[in-house]
């Protein structure tokens, strides 16, 4: 007190600096390890600046040091909330440089897991918008359907999060038919019901609006600017979506919507997500319909293992297999940028090639790193109470963002 | 093409029109793998990239990748992944520097390039000039040494722990339990010329093919241990 009354140049004033504080490393809805460093006055944000990197392990630099299918485990580990979209970058990628072609089956399988990644990433992120912003029942509801979803991870490739089920020419391993006819029952019964009432009790609530309509507003050219991509791109206005622009696998023969914002605000961008969880579903069903029956990884065994039964009546079998991992394949020089529509917007690999076994360099494009350094701006002149709001419409996962 | 990575398809025209709004700065143009990559002087780059949002609408930067060539005079290539949402197109922007020649920043035309920057000096120890707010971003608070750079090794130099003694984090070099094992898968099944600790003892060794790095390694180090010994 005395020091302000030093400063105060008439008794009675009150002089009140700005002060900074930590928010995180440790905060329950920093949604990670994030320490921002906050400028406050009183409670409006006048300035933020987010340190990352406390997750970081080094992912690139471990990926020189492997085998391009040892490297495809560590995709998993980015994003976890999302991980079979991340593998889906990758192995994009080396098939791009190997100009592999992919079984059609595995295609769709792809595409299927892919989006039912979407729905898994979607429902986390946005069961925890909803919870930063106060709610409670809603997440437990949304959690059933992650649930369920690796369950399903689990049935197709053995691990509930970190599957390494998408492999260079297809994915590992067939699924069983009762796994797709499972599926296609939760589609039609169980994850609308349990989606659809979640979210009854939050679209419309007063509450839910007040916290997050016309919070973090961004236009169109800051979008652009920013390099946003994903749902936040859409939440601003911009129809993009590179599953529709530049299709990969067999997203050229599904029929979705793009839902895109009006205001480009926080409810803009939650919306977004869940228009987006309901197209999923929708490419999802129509992925069971059209689903061939047919091989699920690429029959060139300089890429793709044989089947193990196949090893035990052919030397030559054995002889692939064994090359394939010890040595593994070998990638001609080259390099790609290869880009897919994760469910937090554009996830990228940049893969460099010599020639050998192992990728010269390979360059993760997280989607988070344009989108946290936009937060900035976009907190500014509000309340210190609306950045986990901000943060929750933002989507980010650690594991991606510091690689 | 039988690949299914995205599909992007290039209009006519567009190496043309790339080559001309890029004038005397462009070193080449090439299409591989389906991708176009722009090669230009470092110095222009700001005017490049101007040119290339403007009248080539290449409206978003969505990422600047470094890539380390040790052998190569000048060292480091810097990539910039363009995106035209317009034209629905992919360019690439490379580039190449040393540690000493600060490339320009191009945060004044898309302000995203700010972390994308702060990350590849990070990991290469490249300056970019113009760039307000360059400090390290994934490593550690007081890292130092830039990590990706290919003479940086795979395990670092410092590993942390909490001692309970001195109640704090503590830096230690590395000490590794079990040596990290760099396989070389390339050449082990025809005629590999390896090495055994010991051979070089005979006098007759003069490889005609060279020995792989790993095996000159140990055949340096073993002689050595020995030689501590006695």
């Amino acid at each position: 007190m005395s020091m302000q009354q030093d400063l105060a140049p008439t008794t009675g004033d009150e002089v009140i600096q700005n002060y900074t504080i930590n928010f995180g490393p440790q905060h329950p809805a920093a949604h990670g390890v994030l320490r921002l460093v906050m400028e406050l006055d009183g409670e409006i944000v006048e300035r933020l600046d987010p340190h990352i990197g406390l997750l970081h392990r080094g992912t690139e630099k471990l990926i020189e040091y492997k085998t391009y299918l040892q490297a495809l485990p560590y995709f998993d580990r980015l994003d976890y909330a999302s991980p079979m979209a991340m593998e889906h970058s990758y192995v994009l990628a080396v098939e791009k440089l190997l100009d592999l072609e992919v079984p059609l089956r595995a295609q769709y399988l792809r595409v299927l897991f892919a989006e039912m990644t979407r729905i898994k990433n979607h429902t986390l992120n946005i069961a925890h918008h909803i919870i930063d912003v106060g709610a409670m029942t809603p997440p437990l509801w949304l959690y059933e359907i992650r649930e369920d979803i690796m369950a399903f991870y689990e049935r197709a490739s053995g691990a509930r999060m970190h599957a390494a089920w998408f492999r260079p020419g297809g994915v590992h391993q067939d699924v069983p038919l009762k796994l797709l006819t499972d599926i296609a029952e939760w589609l039609d019964d169980r994850m609308p019901r349990l989606f659809e009432d979640a979210m009854s009790l939050v679209v419309d609530n007063r509450i839910f609006k007040q916290r997050n309509v016309d919070i973090a507003i961004v236009s169109k050219e800051d979008a652009i600017k920013w390099g946003f991509s994903g749902p936040m791109i859409r939440g601003a206005g911009i129809p993009w979506d590179i599953r529709k622009s530049q299709p990969y696998d067999v997203y050229d023969r599904m029929e979705f919507d793009i839902p895109v914002g009006t205001r480009g605000d926080c409810y803009d961008r939650f919306m977004v997500r869940v228009e987006e969880v309901r197209q999923s579903v929708r490419i999802m069903k129509q992925c069971l319909q059209q689903m061939p029956e047919g091989p699920v990884c690429s029959d060139d065994r300089k890429v793709a293992p044989p089947k193990r039964a196949e090893m035990k009546q052919s030397m030559e079998a054995l002889i692939h297999h064994f090359k394939l991992y010890t040595e593994g394949f070998k990638v001609p020089a080259g390099s790609v940028y290869v880009a897919t529509e994760s469910p937090k917007g554009e996830f990228g690999v940049y893969l460099v090639a010599d020639g050998s076994n192992r990728p010269y360099r390979c360059k993760i494009r997280p989607t988070a790193f344009s989108h946290l350094q936009a937060m900035d701006f976009m907190s500014r002149g509000h309340m210190l109470a609306d950045t986990t709001a901000i943060l929750g419409a933002l989507d980010i996962v650690f594991g991606e963002c510091d690689r | 093409m039988s690949h299914s990575a995205p599909l992007i398809q290039t209009p006519d025209g567009t190496m043309k029109a790339i080559s001309k709004a890029l004038g005397k700065h462009l070193v080449s143009i090439e299409e591989a793998n389906h991708e176009i990559a722009v090669h230009i002087h470092c110095d222009a780059l700001v005017e490049c990239m101007i040119r290339l949002r403007d009248d080539c609408e290449y409206q978003q930067l969505m990422e600047i990748a470094g890539v380390d060539w040790p052998e190569r005079d000048p060292r480091f290539e810097i990539v910039y992944c363009l995106l035209s949402l317009t034209k629905n197109h992919r360019i690439r922007v490379h580039l190449t520097t040393n540690d000493d020649q600060p490339v320009p920043s191009v945060t004044g035309i898309w302000p995203v390039a700010g972390w994308l920057e702060r990350e590849v000096f990070d990991m290469y120890g490249v300056l970019f000039s113009g760039n307000a707010d360059l400090r390290r971003i994934l490593t550690d608070y007081g890292f130092s040494g830039h990590p990706q750079r290919k003479d940086f090794p795979l395990s670092g130099y410092v590993e942390l722990r909490y001692s309970e003694e001195e109640k704090r984090v503590k830096y230690e070099p590395v000490q590794l339990a079990q040596d990290f094992r760099n396989f070389d898968f390339l050449s082990p099944w025809e005629g590999a010329d390896y090495v055994l600790p010991g051979d070089e003892k005979s006098g007759e060794v003069a490889p005609q093919q060279p020995a792989s790095k790993e095996t000159a390694k140990r055949t340096v180090r073993k002689p050595k241990a020995t030689g501590d010994k006695a």
